[in-house]
């Protein structure tokens, strides 16, 4: 077991507040009978539930090495520097393969999880489960729930209006599938979410049992009688303070991006129409003449390749770089919830004291120990915000470096397949024109 | 510069005007390439150097603002080294006077394709190009291209030699007084009188029916290419400009940032660079349109030679006509068959026959008519035949010039599309070398 961040912490926030539901305590749901049809037939027919991958003995270290020999998907995530090092990792998920499902009810999408792991936390070394979005989200309001302390990474947008997208087009499922993707490893990166519970029940469950509600309401209302009855915070820490306004200038950028972005998007592919018709007039002129023939089809031929450029570009554009930056405008959304939930902790905190004191002035009762607790508590949420802030500083630093390098890249490679075409329209024409002039001159 | 092929029999003359605009210079863009060596470009070179404003009252003695165009004339020897140029012969001429030159070649040479002017107005612009007349750039482009025409026309065989010509190089005063006195002035209605009648060919050489429809043809395909050229050109300048913002939210942001500062904010200045690179990229793809536009303008030459000819094959048609007519009408005189009608043979038959004298003078009358008939038919195949030869061979040297140079101007833009990219490229990597940083 490693913990990433090198501070002390008072409590190391492994123990949860809230209860945990453990997936076999609760009565089991029945899940909706479901018809499986698979877009590309193979052996996982009828896998809604989890399976694992394979049940051979888990016993030797050896054999748990092997097992850890990485394979493709794998390579990619032992490629983060930012992120622990290959040593002392020893959580990998992946996710990958969509697959859609038709009942009578309702279509969706499930998702291949697979995990490796050395963790003693989990029987097997090795899990494959399929999860849909709504299974995601589950985990995600539950790590919140048993986490508040810390920064839960967004998952892609849960909405998507029809009509408008289409949920079951490839490029949407890619997209979606990317950022569930990413949504899982972060959380597997995370020295302490990655113990949580419930991520081990998505990651290993047959069944995943999905009771909401209850501990979540009862903990909602007990901090917004603390802070609903309007009691002010006293004096929030000027880092905090810092954090506040830094993500909010950071959201504005964000915003900005998005809609430059967009708006190129949208002027390439208004230039993409044109410069078709563009290239069909050369072509129709290529009909009219004789030497001029082969410069004429050249053109079109070179003007099409740069079409076909663009329209690369453009699909990169709306794949790639849009999707990351929107679920940056999420992950700003729940560092802003953090912040918030930090500064209502602290407002508990401070209350609690006033009544404590108070009281103390009135009857000298001791210090009560709930008001301990909850300054505990309060230094606690601190050290892990701050723990997770600058995690999340450095993980930004990084996918942003990644990002950027990454639509240079794709400028770039647009810009060279169109220089390669017209220069291989230079050099035949240049080669025609000698041609022509040693016939001329013999 | 491209340099003439020195292994080719033919005389070859390069000229090159060296005050080309800036962007110009990377990619040798050439603005007529000699083929045959006429005899007035072996005595002179010939320059349009400057423009410049002028203000003057004009015909109806209002202030007008127009703009004249220096023309130098040098000796065309070469200069030894260390010694200096000779000082050019030089004078002033408006665009008018341009037009006045063209008009009186077009009537003169009615079967040569008369090289065209640069456009008068701006058309086929695009947005941030001015149309303006007066606008810097349009009337740079509008320098460019009256020497373009004047060494069209000094390279030409047969019009290189003309008098009024050498005199508009030449002469600044005197010239308007010379062309009118040619009296071309009389030949300018009726050519215009011909250009836009519609009559019928019974037997027009195909050779000349076939060029008016590529003409015809070839000028729609320029216009539409250069329509869309032009919405392309509004679209990438868009397409770059957008790139902008995104200096300005880069340096914002980097604003709020500790380490990843400096990346973006340099970051930034590359994407205003970016941005501001459109201008020139297409500006100097102006040059590509403006020897678009001069072959679209070629094609109403081409064609209004196909019209002359036209015409005087419809004229020797009619000359022929006539002379079977009158044929025709002999021959009824004098064995008294009436198959045409006529009102002297209808009166003669209602009122009695005609005396013999009377019948024998208007034989006579007739014969003298079929007479002059013929001398005229001989004339008219004279003349239409050397018409379709002379016209024939200027349209095969056209043909030949037209292929070069379109040729050469379609290398021409790749090799701006292949500058283009090459920018992009710098710019992006430099923007990836930031990128990196952060």
């Amino acid at each position: 077991m490693s913990v990433g961040t090198p501070r002390g912490l008072a409590s190391s926030g492994q123990k949860p507040i809230a209860e945990i539901l453990h997936p076999l305590s609760s009565a089991a749901e029945p899940l909706s009978v479901s018809v499986t049809v698979n877009l590309g037939g193979d052996k996982e027919a009828g896998l809604t539930n989890g399976t694992p991958v394979e049940t051979s003995s888990p016993a030797s270290t050896s054999s748990l090495f092997n097992r850890l020999q990485l394979d493709d998907d794998l390579e990619a995530d032992v490629r983060d520097p930012y992120a622990e090092t290959t040593e002392t990792r020893d959580l990998f998920v992946t996710v990958g393969d969509p697959k859609k499902h038709v009942s009578t009810m309702e279509t969706y999408i499930t998702y291949r999880v697979s995990t490796k792991t050395t963790r003693v936390e989990f029987d097997l070394p090795e899990y494959c489960v399929r999860r849909r979005y709504q299974d995601f989200d589950w985990l995600r309001i539950k790590l919140e729930d048993s986490q508040p302390t810390h920064l839960i990474p967004p998952l892609p947008e849960k909405f998507v209006m029809k009509g408008v997208v289409d949920r079951f087009s490839e490029e949407f499922v890619e997209t979606r599938m990317k950022a569930l993707d990413k949504f899982l490893k972060r959380i597997a990166d995370h020295p302490v979410l990655s113990f949580n519970p419930h991520l081990n029940s998505f990651l290993t469950a047959k069944d995943l049992n999905k009771r909401q509600g209850l501990a979540l309401l009862t903990k909602v209302g007990e901090s917004v009688k603390y802070v609903a009855g309007g009691y002010k915070l006293r004096a929030r820490p000027a880092e905090f303070c810092a954090m506040g306004e830094y993500l909010d200038t950071f959201n504005q950028k964000l915003g900005t991006i998005d809609r430059i972005a967009q708006r190129i998007l949208k002027e390439q592919s208004e230039y993409l129409t044109e410069l078709r018709e563009y290239g069909t007039v050369y072509s129709s002129w290529v009909g009219l003449e004789d030497e001029l023939r082969r410069p004429l089809e050249g053109v079109a031929g070179c003007v099409t390749t740069c079409c076909g450029a663009l329209e690369d570009l453009g699909e990169n554009m709306s794949q790639d770089f849009l999707p990351v930056l929107r679920e940056y405008v999420l992950y700003v959304e729940s560092m802003k919830n953090v912040l918030r939930k930090r500064d209502q902790s602290q407002a508990e905190y401070e209350a609690r004291l006033e009544a404590a004191i108070l009281r103390k002035q009135e009857d000298r009762t001791p210090m009560p120990v709930e008001v301990e607790k909850c300054q505990d508590k309060v230094e606690c949420f601190n050290a892990d915000l701050k723990a997770d802030w600058e995690r999340w500083q450095s993980n930004k630093r990084q996918d942003f470096k990644q990002l950027l390098t990454g639509m240079a890249d794709k400028n770039i490679n647009h810009y060279e397949k169109c220089q390669a075409a017209w220069e291989s329209l230079i050099t035949l024409l240049q080669d025609k024109q000698t041609e022509d002039k040693s016939s001329e001159t013999n | 510069m491209m340099m003439a092929d020195s292994g080719s029999n033919e005389e070859v003359a390069v000229i090159v005007n060296t005050d080309i605009t800036s962007t110009e210079s990377e990619n040798n863009l050439i603005n007529t390439m000699v083929e045959r060596g006429t005899a007035l470009l072996r005595k002179m070179e010939i320059n349009v150097a400057e423009a410049e404003k002028r203000t003057g009252k004009n015909t109806v003695n209002m202030q007008e603002t127009y703009t004249v165009y220096l023309i130098e004339i040098r000796p065309a020897e070469t200069v030894p080294e260390g010694g200096t140029p000779a000082t050019p012969d030089t004078l002033w001429r408006r665009y008018s006077e341009f037009e006045l030159l063209r008009t009186y070649l077009l009537v003169t040479y009615p079967y040569i394709i008369i090289p065209p002017l640069p456009e008068k107005r701006a058309e086929f612009v695009w947005h941030k190009l001015a149309a303006d007349n007066l606008d810097p750039d349009f009337v740079e482009r509008r320098r460019v291209g009256l020497e373009n025409f004047l060494l069209r026309v000094a390279s030409h065989p047969v019009l290189s030699n003309d008098k009024i010509f050498f005199l508009f190089l030449t002469e600044e005063k005197g010239w308007r007084e010379a062309v009118l006195e040619t009296g071309f002035q009389d030949k300018v209605d009726s050519r215009l009188k011909s250009l836009s009648a519609m009559f019928r060919v019974k037997n027009p050489d195909k050779r000349f029916t076939a060029l008016k429809h590529y003409s015809d043809e070839l000028n729609t395909v320029i216009s539409q290419l250069l329509r869309v050229r032009a919405k392309v050109a509004d679209r990438l300048y868009g397409v770059y400009k957008v790139h902008g913002n995104y200096g300005r939210v880069f340096s914002e942001w980097s604003a709020i940032e500790k380490e990843m500062g400096d990346g973006l904010q340099s970051a930034g200045h590359h994407m205003d660079t970016y941005a501001a690179s459109i201008d020139d990229i297409l500006e100097e793809e102006e040059h590509y349109a403006d020897q678009l536009k001069e072959y679209l303008f070629y094609t109403d030459a081409v064609r209004s030679v196909c019209r002359k000819h036209e015409l005087i094959q419809y004229e020797l048609e009619m000359v022929a006509q006539d002379l079977v007519h009158k044929k025709q009408q002999k021959e009824e005189l004098a064995t008294g068959t009436v198959r045409i009608f006529s009102l002297k043979g209808m009166t003669s038959k209602l009122f009695g026959q005609e005396s013999q004298e009377q019948r024998e003078s208007r034989l006579a009358a007739l014969e003298q008519s079929i007479q002059e008939g013929e001398e005229t038919l001989k004339e008219k195949n004279t003349e239409c035949g050397e018409f379709v030869q002379t016209a024939w061979e200027d349209i095969e040297r056209f043909k030949e010039q037209k292929d070069k140079d379109l040729r050469e101007a379609l290398i021409s833009y790749a090799i701006m599309q292949i500058s283009m990219c090459k920018k992009g490229i710098q710019v992006w990597s430099n923007a990836k070398e930031c990128f990196n940083k952060i």
